[in-house]
């Protein structure tokens, strides 16, 4: 379980994160959505201690998160673009998290089977394509099975197949019992996995529901213009 | 639960191996990594071709070192400020992967920082110091000589790259940060030793020796040549005008100042670049 | 008995061929030297075998040869003169002396001339004493190939290797002085030539003269001297084909030259030395054909100097070539090789088609400035060089050779 409590942050004199609280629970999956600059990717990397929130409490598990390296082994996340080092081959940097984390993955090969790395494992990471990048970060993602996945535009870049095949993972863990937190600007994708949405609006949480609940609430039936509303502001 | 001061101790013994073995584990990549990129080869070649063909054409070892003293007070500082500052924003995003597992954040500030420094210094090493091994010896310099440009090359290595970290972590935009890195290089290469030709033109009627040396010890260019020079006969030179300079240099407590004020320039950014880390939003 | 005839052989002997010859050693007629020169005739030779001798100062006041074999040995006990020799025509040759004794009032010497014609002190070795070799009002001397060593640390207490005052014609060849005061010293002394010596590490200069006029210097070493070599207030000398060498340290000098007229420097060689030639007032002297090399300051020439000229010369590895406290020059520089030089020679006649302006403004700047030298070999010091290179105005003018060489010379 991932629990917020007045979570504030603000750079400089801007904002973005304005008293958040939140529970994320077990078995769910919940999208962070809003208009750019709302606060979504500052709210995902406060959880992940990228971002250090200057008041409030971020628990995972009951343990907090800040300055707290413990936490993140119970984080798998997945970044809108990897970076990788670019001399280095897939294999070298899987290993090399491995090593780094002292952990040795039971899951390593099946992961690399089930999105077709294997022919790439040995090429530098400088040369292979963003999709192929996007399945290595993959990889990384759910190779130590942790009980919290985030995951921010997981598809993006990622072809149909490869696409769908992380969307079946993604479920799969759900029902494993997996916190899932989830950020997609593609509103299919969102109605095929999140169970619960997470409005944010200018560092607050406007809203936070199921996906019928929202469209209850603005009286739309589609998703897309649901959420647009709502971000004009309409919705409340 | 209560531990006891034993096991609390253990547990902190613990905490610490662990974190020097993760800087290492970071280290190590980094390392690699950059052992494989172009750059630090065609910087090695870069050393090995220049400091042998001073070797070859120069004739005369010493006259090889004072040259080679050159680079180090400028070429060194500005590949280590850039080569530093272009690797951090290279692997910013990679910093933040390292981040999201959990790792602490000094291991991972301090292994990245050495897994840069010590390819750096590595090239350096190998670039100049081989070919002195190789000819400068026979060409009989003298080992002290070769030993004090080494360290001076080493620390000065670790000094600006450490700087380039600490200006690339409290910089978010690296036009700015760049040329903030140049300006750091011409103000500590030039503009402080320009200063100080003005101190001294000023002040000529007063005795400014000792203001001199001190104010040299907040340099580490200055520092460095200062070091090297004093292995080489040409310190004698320093002599020559007051024998100020060389009393001070001279001695072992004036090596051994001017060698702990290097060491204290090299821990400083270390440290402040720590600092930031620590504190900084990804 | 025994004893009483072989003097009246020996006198007998002299009687009749004009030289006889005296032995002196512990089983020989004579066992004491000073006995043997009182019994001796002038023009006599004693033949030292061997031994060692403390009889106090000994004085040879007639023409006689004294010639150790086997390495006989005179000793002055830390305390006396050795040997004074007051008659012309003496030879001192191969003889070890030393521990003359040293004093405060008096110059003593292991050997001393004084007011003497024609000598030849040659083959001896001469260690730790006050002074080795000393011709006082002396002429027509020869001083060859001698070994002279001392292990002075102070100057009070340590005179000089070779010390020649108010002498004329003096032969001073072949020599090696080391750990004395100076090497070779010379007061007032004329037409001499002092050749073929190697001078090194001695206490203070490796050769010092004054007032000594019409002298040549050939072919000598002058290494790792305490203050180097000094050559004050004299005229017509001739210096060539020395080395000037190792002299490193505040105010050491290579060759110093203050008040020296009508002189010349040839085929020289300065070579690792803080300063090669300290130029303070020379007038009407060539510095032609020499080696300037890694020297802190090759030359440096005060504005008290008038009608030298420069030419000819090498410079390279210096930190400076030349450096002047003067405004204006009135001393010609040119045709020497600067290996600074960068201009290029278009029409190829092997002189430089530019200039070359050996002052830099560094130099310039820590001559005005001395503290400055703390940033000898900075950045700072090398975009000076630089600006200069693209602005020569910045260039002090004081001094150009015109005719810089593109090679060096070779001689």
């Amino acid at each position: 379980m991932v629990n917020l409590q007045q979570v504030s942050k603000s750079f400089g004199k801007l904002e973005v994160l304005k008293g958040l609280n939140a529970t994320f629970e077990e078995g769910k999956i919940t999208a962070v959505v809003g208009p750019n600059a709302s606060g979504k990717t500052t709210l995902m990397k406060s959880i992940l201690g990228l971002v250090l929130a200057d008041d409030g409490q971020i628990q995972i598990d009951g343990e907090t998160a800040f300055h707290n390296p413990l936490s993140r082994s119970k984080i798998g996340y997945m970044p809108q673009k990897a970076q990788f080092p670019d001399n280095l081959k897939p294999i070298e940097l899987l290993n090399w998290v491995q090593d780094l984390r002292d952990e040795k993955s039971p899951r390593l090969h099946a992961l690399i089977d089930y999105f077709q790395l294997t022919p790439h494992l040995d090429k530098p990471l400088r040369v292979l394509s963003g999709g192929t990048r996007q399945k290595v970060s993959a990889v990384l993602t759910f190779l130590f099975d942790p009980p919290v996945l985030i995951l921010d535009e997981p598809s993006a870049g990622l072809d149909p197949v490869a696409s769908s095949r992380l969307k079946d993972k993604i479920l799969e863990e759900k029902r494993r019992g997996k916190v899932i937190i989830l950020t997609s600007h593609v509103m299919s994708e969102l109605e095929e996995l999140a169970d619960e949405v997470l409005f944010l609006l200018e560092g607050k949480i406007v809203f936070k529901g199921s996906l019928d609940e929202i469209r209850k609430r603005t009286g739309e039936p589609r998703l897309e213009r649901a959420i647009a509303k709502f971000m004009e502001g309409r919705g409340l | 639960m209560i531990l006891s001061h034993n096991q609390a101790s253990l547990q902190s013994t613990k905490k610490r191996r662990s974190t020097v073995k993760s800087a290492l584990k970071v280290m190590k990549y980094g390392f690699f990594d950059l052992l494989r990129s172009r750059w630090i080869i065609i910087y090695t070649l870069f050393y090995l071709v220049v400091t042998s063909g001073l070797l070859y054409f120069g004739g005369d070892a010493n006259q090889a070192v004072l040259s080679t003293l050159n680079l180090v007070l400028l070429v060194v500082p500005l590949i280590s400020l850039v080569l530093g500052l272009s690797y951090f924003y290279y692997t910013r995003d990679f910093i933040e992967l390292i981040l999201t597992q959990p790792i602490g954040r000094s291991s991972v500030f301090l292994g990245h920082f050495a897994g840069l420094a010590l390819p750096l210094v590595a090239a350096f090493l190998l670039g100049s110091g081989l070919p002195f091994l190789l000819a400068g010896v026979r060409q009989g310099a003298d080992w002290r000589v070769i030993a004090s440009l080494m360290v001076a090359g080493t620390l000065v290595s670790l000094i600006f790259s450490a700087l380039a970290f600490w200006i690339g972590l409290v910089n978010e935009e690296r036009v700015k940060a760049l040329g903030l890195a140049l300006a750091v290089w011409l103000g500590l290469t030039m503009i402080y030793d320009g200063l100080l030709l003005l101190f001294s033109i000023l002040m000529q009627a007063y005795p400014i020796e000792r203001s001199l040396i001190i104010l040299s010890l907040f340099n580490p260019i200055d520092l460095s040549r200062i070091l090297v020079l004093l292995q080489l006969d040409t310190a004698a030179l320093m002599g020559y005008t007051g024998a100020v300079f060389q009393r001070f240099f001279g001695s072992y407590l004036g090596i051994l100042i001017s060698l702990g004020s290097l060491i204290l320039w090299t821990a400083l950014p270390i440290y402040f670049g720590l600092r930031s880390f620590k504190k900084k939003n990804f | 008995m025994k004893r009483l005839l072989g003097l009246i052989l020996v006198t007998v002997t002299a009687w009749s061929w004009g030289q006889n010859t005296l032995e002196v050693c512990s089983t020989c007629t004579f066992t004491s030297l000073k006995e043997a020169i009182a019994i001796a005739q002038p023009y006599d030779k004693i033949l030292v075998k061997g031994g060692s001798f403390a009889e106090g100062n000994i004085v040879v006041d007639k023409p006689l040869t004294l010639e150790g074999i086997d390495n006989p040995i005179l000793d002055g006990k830390g305390e006396v003169e050795i040997l004074t020799i007051t008659a012309d025509n003496v030879t001192i040759r191969g003889f070890t002396l030393q521990n003359a004794g040293i004093s405060h009032t008096a110059d003593q010497a292991a050997i001393k001339t004084l007011e003497v014609e024609k000598c030849l002190i040659e083959n001896n070795t001469l260690l730790d004493n006050f002074f080795a070799i000393y011709l006082g009002k002396t002429s027509h001397c020869q001083v060859l190939n001698n070994i002279v060593r001392a292990h002075a640390t102070a100057e009070a207490f340590s005179g000089n290797a070779v010390h020649l005052w108010d002498c004329a014609d003096i032969l001073v060849k072949d020599n090696f002085l080391t750990g004395q005061r100076d090497g070779v010293y010379l007061e007032f002394v004329k037409d001499s030539l002092i050749e073929n010596n190697i001078s090194e590490k001695n206490l203070r200069y490796g050769l010092h003269f004054m007032y000594s006029n019409n002298n040549i210097f050939r072919n000598n070493q002058f290494l790792a001297n305490g203050a180097g070599v000094a050559v004050m207030y004299s005229k017509n000398i001739e210096m060539t084909q020395n080395h000037f060498e190792e002299n490193w340290g505040s105010a050491i000098y290579g060759l110093l030259l203050k008040e020296i007229n009508d002189s010349v420097l040839y085929n020289n060689i300065f070579h690792d030395n803080s300063v090669g030639i300290y130029v303070d007032g020379a007038n009407r002297t060539d510095i032609s054909f020499n080696d300037f090399s890694h020297n802190g300051y090759a030359l440096r020439i005060l504005s008290s100097s008038m009608g030298v000229t420069i030419d000819h010369n090498n410079f390279y590895g210096n930190s400076f070539d030349v450096t002047t406290n003067a405004n204006r020059s009135y001393n010609a520089f040119f045709e020497n090789y600067w290996e600074s030089y960068q201009g290029y020679d278009l029409d190829h006649n092997g002189f430089g088609d530019v200039p070359y302006r050996p002052v830099r403004l560094f130099a310039l700047t820590v001559e005005n400035y001395p503290q400055t030298m703390i940033l000898m070999r900075s950045p700072l010091e090398q975009f000076m060089d630089y600006a200069e290179r693209i602005l020569p105005i910045f260039t002090p003018k004081a001094i150009e050779d015109d005719r810089p060489l593109m090679r060096r010379v070779v001689w």
